[in-house]
């Protein structure tokens, strides 16, 4: 990392870093892992943190003395990290713990098992699906405690004063308006192609928070919530994780075990397909309304404090 | 016929390559911020459209061509856009281009 006490050049490095790990990451040929870096890593995490920039200030308070043991464990941190990376297996070699553990089994077992395409997604969606369980609800409890923190007491009334960032830029809305229906429609290709292609419900949540974020950017955010009301954004937040939630428990009263779709059809097969598609579903949601949602909530806690200041 | 295709595509690639190398020249070598941008702007939208012709006209029909036509309109569309954008917040966050001597502030 560049030392800066610019945070906005610290947040567009970190980005510019993001584009360049997706870019090694489809070297490796892991083109999912690329997707979700480039989109997570270079698309909405510099959004979001210029998003909070615009409330904290743009340069670090000024501090004289140098701490000595933060830096004494970070020291010791990045030296573990080190080690660490130094003792990893070269990079493809076969005798890698990662390879000789269950990955074999799925790689041998998943096209007749599952029967999609798309390996990564079934080993996500379906073999590991109680670690993406756990993922989304971490997305989840984010979403929460940023709606407790800064949307927190009774909901506020809408003020009508608001006007947009950008009113006055013509050509930027211009655009907008015609790639924002272009980013929704490939949001919800990814969603729906994830088991055939690259991509999936976190790929696919991002990019949909990302078309709404461009709106509430370009033409303010009453309008995007007169589109997206918040109360609905928190009732989504919640809808996606009792959606895979709900799916594991379905198959617990079919007769299954929690997370394993074999036994939503008369078909194994064609129950993967189904529990895949649903739980992805839940993904999607989860994640794109917990991004909206973030979004709204830092833009509205910064309005309001600017009227209070007024 | 197959020759001259991969002729003309080459030549798009050599040139495309070209074209971001003056950019990247540009953006080191140039004054201030506006001709830095406009230098990193203009060359890249060309340079684009230059590398991805040469792609398409080395791919052949087929579903790449066509994908390839898609990031070639994104890109044609958005990088402009991004330069206007980034012209327009620095002018808007007060930096003036060189040699624009008139010092009272538009506002």
């Amino acid at each position: 990392m560049v030392r800066a006490r610019d945070l906005f050049a610290t947040v567009m490095l970190s980005g510019i870093y993001g584009l360049l790990s997706a870019s090694f990451f489809i070297l490796m040929d892991a083109a999912d892992v690329a997707f979700t870096e480039a989109a997570v890593g270079a698309g909405i995490f510099p959004l979001l943190m210029l998003t909070v920039l615009t409330s904290v200030g743009r340069y670090e308070a000024e501090r004289r003395r140098v701490r000595y043991l933060p830096l004494f464990v970070m020291v010791v941190l990045a030296g573990a990290l080190f080690a660490a990376v130094l003792q990893m297996p070269p990079f493809g070699a076969v005798d890698a713990p990662s390879h000789g553990h269950v990955a074999q089994r799925y790689i041998q077992d998943s096209p007749a098992e599952i029967g999609i395409p798309n390996m990564v997604t079934s080993v996500l969606a379906s073999y590991r699906g109680f670690d993406t369980l756990g993922e989304v609800v971490v997305i989840f409890t984010a979403a929460v405690g940023v709606v407790v923190i800064l949307l927190g007491g009774r909901p506020k009334t809408p003020q009508q004063s608001t006007q947009a960032l950008m009113a006055e830029h013509k050509v930027l809305r211009v655009v907008g308006k015609m790639l924002i229906p272009l980013i929704l429609l490939f949001g919800l290709y990814v969603q729906f192609h994830g088991e055939y292609g690259p991509g999936g419900g976190f790929q696919a949540g991002v990019i949909f928070a990302v078309g709404i974020i461009l709106y509430a950017m370009l033409f303010g955010l009453s309008n995007a919530q007169r589109v997206v009301p918040l109360g609905v954004l928190r009732w989504l937040v919640a809808l996606g994780v009792l959606i895979y939630g709900s799916v594991g428990l379905a198959n617990l009263v079919v007769g299954g075990e929690y997370l394993n779709y074999s036994m939503l059809a008369s078909d194994p097969v064609t129950g993967q397909h189904i529990g895949i598609i649903l739980i992805e579903l839940g993904v999607g949601i989860t994640v794109a309304s917990a991004m909206v949602l973030i979004f709204f909530a830092f833009t509205r806690a910064t309005r309001s404090r600017d009227e209070l200041e007024e | 016929m197959p020759e001259l295709i991969t002729l003309l595509s080459s030549l798009c690639l050599l040139l495309g390559a070209f074209l971001i190398f003056s950019g990247g020249l540009g953006v080191l070598r140039f004054p201030d911020f506006f001709t830095r941008m406009h230098a990193a702007g203009v060359t890249e939208t060309m340079a684009v459209t230059l590398i991805v012709l040469g792609l398409m006209l080395h791919s052949g029909w087929g579903l790449p061509l066509f994908k390839l036509l898609l990031i070639l309109l994104f890109v044609m569309i958005t990088g402009p856009t991004a330069s206007h954008a980034l012209a327009k917040s620095a002018l808007h966050g007060g930096l003036r281009p060189l040699g624009d001597d008139s010092n009272n502030e538009r506002h």
